[in-house]
């Protein structure tokens, strides 16, 4: 390190004599461009972003002058190249010398960017020619003037050079090839331009190759070659896989389409679908692949068990559209629902243990699912702003980032426009009168009014769930033939029409309430997912309600089976008089059955799911495209305009449509585990609704009036999924951990419970394992990792809260800080309170204008020493460093017209060293305590 | 799709990857795109081929922009300023417009597409014509000069920490990077 650091010294040395001698030599406009460029290049790494714009025309002048060295660089890379080939004959002295000479030049390179190259290369061609040692020994000598031969690190530097490639060498140019290997992995996040990016890189490259190989000792290097190669190869797959995998992503054209069309908005809710079909895939997979192809491939086939086959009352129908529609018949007692599996422990020649893999399959969906919205939710809301400080910016966050520029179609972007403005002339409106209370109480009212009305609209809704479910569970006991289509489907079509008709009621009522639009539409979202929720839960009590019913009308039936089974055996050896009875053979058809709660909740979920589908669709249909027909053709015949007037097109209903696949997926998580087929329809049904709704939207809507943008509703989105999946998790949850599973149907018939299958498997395993899990579950044990749990989120959240002011803190300082610097930079005097207040109480700078710029260090210390008690915010050595530079540059300052310009008159006397009467001003300015930073 | 696969040749394809957020697809999508967009007789890209900037703001992505001429200015190498773009500038532009672009780099694109004067400063004039892109070109959507007035002393209020009458680089990148949608809503994709 001390090395390097020598080196950039001599660096920066060489590039001041250059300059000088740059200076004296062509006073043109060629070397001036240079020397712009070169000032520019010493502090190219950190200043690199702010200086491009202004540098930008320097550049244009230097172009030809760059075009030149690039020719330069090549050359030099070319000797460098000879060099390097005739390197390995050299001594091992030589070998050492040149190493540092090509990292010097490397230093150089990154320091001056090319741009002094032609003169150091010139350089060095001097020396060259005048013969090695004595460059050499010249750059030894520079070495020591600028060290000033004081530190011990150069003599010992200067011995270890003796030796062939010292260790310091070695991790120095190890450092540097890293460092090259940093840049090439950075360079695509600097904003230059591609042809400086693509000569770095080019640049970068031939280094690393060059130098890879020279690093690393007998067997080490051979080691380290391959690591390199591995390295390499590992970069490469990388690219080979994310290329892989964006080619992967499906509908990226049609998004994109919607997306030019509609803006960002209305793609997010494609955007949401497609991810939410991603999620469906993996959870498909799962059951498909863990649960459903075993129970085909090896399990037993159709008709050789009771609840494998349609009983004989219902076969004569079985068959029946209708019926099939409602999933009854064949698909009733089909693979799609839970009743279809068997309770044997292991089938197949792999004794795959079904009855275990469905249980752990049912629970791990949630457990994949709480995974990945949770990461979803985390990464969206990483990237992006904090948005902790909204009211902050808003209007340059509407001036700066309201376009979306991802609209490329005339019309929305018209429509864009005039939501601009409307923001514009609202927020500027707002900002004037900032708050007109017209009439609170009549508003007040209003809000209460309309919150009053969607409550009695909620709870009426309920109530008219839970009496359709009643009413269908009193139907269902009456004869099948005599009920109506209708009286079948009664529970599904009132909860679609609910859905259907409540969310534009409640967008009526709101109309009371007067909110902004987008509060409105929060609201709006909050009052629909109540009501889904709500509708939800009525149908799941409902449900309960008859999963108690059928569990009694289970129990007498297995009584009743029982019983019939011991008549059978009794009446049979007493009948024949021997005790040798054979097993009573009936038909799988004709064995009486329970009623198989699990699969009656899987149907349900499943019709639900199908009507839910159903109304969307023709909802689409209707809503959207025959508006759009008759909007469109009778318009030529109508009296009024029919597509600017009264129906107009529809408008893409995003929160609608996010909510509905948000409460789709929640049926799909809770009747998952009854139905593995729901997984599958799923899947079908977003795959469908992508084409379906992507075509809609296309053909017969129009781009929003109010171009509302994606914004955070992300992660809104994300948190009402996270929601559901944990409220359809607790049913499940509770029904699999309460609830005794049917005696006849499903794999896990004949058990107490449905978990009872993990325990049987765990006594298969060794006893030790048994132990330890009996170990896990004692409750003191969890207990104790409950606490466990409770501290570590205390802590968490305690450091999270830190973390937090820190980065107040520290935005504090740097704003300070860039104060501080854009004063100093315009001469201006400093704008904190206190250090003014110091400055004009010290007499002699307010009296001469430039002071000698040695004199600093006494000023300084009166400076440190009264302000200490004073100034408590300013950290004192970096006040102490600031009143030095203010010095310095208050003493170069010539009258600096530009300060008077931009700076509005102030009460006190024109800026620079004061004149006045010296405490008068510091005070006079009036702003209290705070610095005027802001 | 072949042709311009061999067109581009494997070695420079796979630099453009490293030095751009865009990938190999991309790319060869923007290749195929610029290649469209050449006249019919000389349909070979060579990095000192041209696009005017009349042919670039054709395409539809960029066609109802209202910083389109802005965009071409700020990315063009071209010596006359004229905005024509070469290819590795039209990557340049994409790569700065693409999903995985950082907000550092959008925020610099996004300050000088906004610089109207290249000066490196968002001044008056500068936040002046912004508002006036952003509003559309039309009479009714316009503001008032009073209105104008009003904004621009918010905005520098808001964003203009040092007071010194202009927004630069830094603050500009400071108010950005606050912003929830802006790395959204910076995206121009083929």
């Amino acid at each position: 390190m001390e090395m390097q650091r020598v080196e950039v010294k001599v660096s920066d040395k060489d590039e001041i004599r250059q300059r000088t001698r740059n200076r004296r030599a062509k006073p043109s406009p060629r070397a001036r461009g240079r020397n712009g460029k070169q000032a520019d290049s010493d502090d190219e790494e950190e200043e690199e972003e702010d200086e491009a714009p202004r540098r930008k025309g320097r550049n244009r002048k230097a172009k030809a002058q760059e075009s030149d060295d690039e020719e330069e660089e090549e050359k030099s890379v070319k000797r460098k190249a000879t060099k390097a080939t005739g390197r390995k004959k050299k001594s091992a002295k030589d070998d050492s010398e040149d190493t540092e000479e090509e990292e010097e030049r490397g230093k150089k390179k990154k320091d001056g960017k090319g741009t002094s190259k032609n003169q150091k290369d010139e350089e060095n061609k001097e020396k060259k020619g005048n013969s090695k040692d004595k460059g050499k020994k010249e750059k030894e000598k520079e070495k020591d003037k600028n060290k000033g031969g004081s530190s011990k690190d150069t003599d010992s530097e200067e011995e270890e050079e003796e030796d062939s490639l010292s260790e310091g060498e070695m991790a120095a140019l190890k450092e540097e090839v890293e460092e090259k290997k940093k840049m090439i992995a950075t360079l695509r996040n600097k904003p230059w331009r591609l042809k400086r990016r693509l000569q770095n890189l080019k640049e970068c490259q031939s280094f690393v190759e060059k130098f890879e190989g020279a690093l690393g000792k007998g067997k080490g290097r051979k080691l380290y070659a391959f690591k390199v190669m591995m390295a390499k190869k590992m970069i490469k797959f990388h690219r080979d896989f994310d290329n892989f995998k964006t080619a992967c992503i499906p509908w990226e054209r049609k998004i994109k389409e919607v997306e030019s069309h509609f803006g960002s908005s209305v793609a997010s809710y494609f955007l949401f679908l497609r991810w939410m079909f991603g999620l469906n895939m993996v959870l498909f997979g799962f059951m498909f692949g863990l649960v459903v192809l075993p129970e085909l491939m090896m399990g037993l086939p159709y008709g050789s068990i009771p609840r494998k086959v349609v009983p004989r009352a219902e076969q004569a129908n079985a068959m029946d559209y209708s019926v099939l529609l409602d999933f009854g018949g064949y698909c009733q007692y089909s693979i799609l629902f839970y009743g279809y599996y068997n309770e044997e422990r292991t089938i197949g020649v792999i004794k795959f243990r079904l009855p275990l893999s469905y249980l752990l399959v049912g629970v791990g969906i949630f457990g994949y699912s709480l995974m990945v919205v949770i990461r979803t939710m985390a990464r969206n809301s990483n990237d992006g702003g904090d948005g902790g400080d909204e009211g902050q910016f808003t209007f340059s966050f509407k001036m700066f980032t309201s376009w979306d520029y991802l609209i490329g179609n005339p019309e929305t972007a018209d429509n864009k426009f005039a939501s601009v403005t409307t923001s514009f002339k609202e927020s500027i409106v707002d900002e004037q009168e900032n708050q007109k209370d017209e009439n609170i109480h009549l508003t007040r009212f209003l809000r209460v009014l309309a919150n009053f009305l969607i409550l009695c609209c909620l709870g009426g809704s309920g109530f008219l769930i839970y009496y359709v479910v009643k009413q269908s569970q009193e139907n269902a006991k009456r004869n099948q033939d005599e009920l109506t289509w209708f009286e079948n489907n009664e529970a599904d079509v009132v909860m679609s029409l609910l859905g259907l008709v409540c969310p534009p009621l409640f967008e009526t009522i709101a109309e009371l309430e007067e909110y902004h639009p987008r509060v409105a539409l929060k609201w709006q979202l909050g009052r629909i997912f109540a009501l889904f929720l709500g509708n939800l839960y009525t149908f799941l009590f409902a449900l309960f309600d008859e999963v108690n019913a059928k569990l009694e009308e289970e129990k007498s039936i297995k009584n009743a089976t029982l019983w019939n089974e011991k008549e059978y055996y009794a009446n049979y050896s007493s009948f024949y008089n021997t005790s040798n009875v054979p097993p009573l053979y009936i038909a799988p058809a004709d064995v009486v059955r329970g009623p198989c709660w699990e699969t009656a909740v899987g149907v349900e979920f499943m019709k639900l799911t199908v009507n839910d589908i159903e109304v969307t669709y023709i909802t689409i249909l209707i809503g959207d495209f025959f508006r759009a027909v008759i909007v469109r053709f009778l318009n030529y015949c109508w009296c009024w305009d029919l597509e600017a007037g009264f129906p107009s097109y529809g408008e893409f209903d995003i929160s609608g449509n996010v909510l509905g696949l948000i409460f789709n997926q929640g049926m799909i998580w809770m009747g998952a585990f009854f139905s593995p087929g729901l997984v599958g329809l799923n899947i079908l049904r977003l795959i469908s609704s992508m084409y379906f709704q992507v075509w809609a939207v296309m053909a017969t809507n129009v781009p929003h009036e109010r171009v509302f943008k994606a914004s955070k509703s992300n992660n809104f989105y994300m948190g009402l999924l996270l929601m559901v999946l944990f409220l359809s998790l607790l049913p499940v949850i509770y029904i699999i951990m309460t609830m005794p599973p049917s005696f006849d149907c499903g794999p896990f018939s004949g058990r107490e419970k449905m978990y009872d299958v993990i325990m049987e498997t765990l006594q298969e395993l060794p006893p030790f394992i048994g132990t330890l899990v009996g170990y896990a579950t004692n409750p003191g044990l969890i207990l104790s990792a409950v606490l466990l749990m409770v501290l570590a989120i205390y802590y968490l959240n305690v450091t999270s809260k830190n973390y937090e002011n820190a980065n107040l803190e520290l935005r504090k300082k740097m704003q300070q800080a860039r104060d501080e610097e854009k004063n100093r930079r315009n001469n201006k005097e400093t704008t904190n309170e206190a250090m003014q207040y110091l400055e004009d109480l010290m007499p002699n700078r307010s009296l001469i204008p430039p002071p000698p710029v040695e004199e600093p260090p006494p000023d300084n210390v009166i400076e440190k020493g009264k302000k200490s008690p004073k100034v408590a915010k300013q950290p004192g050595a970096a006040a102490n460093a600031k009143g030095v530079n203010l010095q310095k540059e208050v003493s170069l300052a010539s009258p600096n017209p530009r300060s008077v310009v931009t700076r509005p008159p102030q009460p006190r006397g024109p800026p620079g060293p004061a004149r006045g009467p010296p405490p008068g001003p510091g005070r006079g300015r009036g702003r209290g305590a705070h610095p005027p930073r802001r | 799709m072949g042709t311009t696969a061999s067109q581009l040749g494997k070695d420079l394809l796979s630099e453009y990857q490293e030095l751009t957020f865009l990938t190999k697809q991309e790319i060869l999508l923007a290749h195929k795109r610029f290649t469209e967009l050449l006249p019919k007789e000389d349909r070979t890209v060579q990095s000192t081929t041209r696009l005017s900037m009349e042919k670039i703001l054709s395409m539809p992505e960029l066609k109802s922009n209202p910083f389109r001429k802005r965009i071409c200015h700020v990315f063009s190498t071209s010596d006359t300023k004229d905005g024509s773009l070469t290819f590795e500038d039209f990557l340049d532009l994409l790569s700065a417009f693409s999903d995985s672009a950082t907000l550092e780099i959008k925020s610099h694109y996004a300050f000088r597409i906004f610089d109207f004067d290249d000066d490196g400063t968002l001044d008056g004039g500068d936040l002046e014509k912004l508002v006036n892109c952003l509003t559309g070109e039309t009479d009714d959507t316009r503001l008032t000069p009073e209105e104008m007035r009003q904004l621009i002393r918010n905005i520098l209020e808001e964003s203009d920490i040092d007071k010194d009458g202009t927004v630069n680089l830094s603050e500009f990148q400071h108010v950005i990077s606050r912003s929830p949608d802006f790395v959204s809503s910076f995206k121009i994709v083929l």
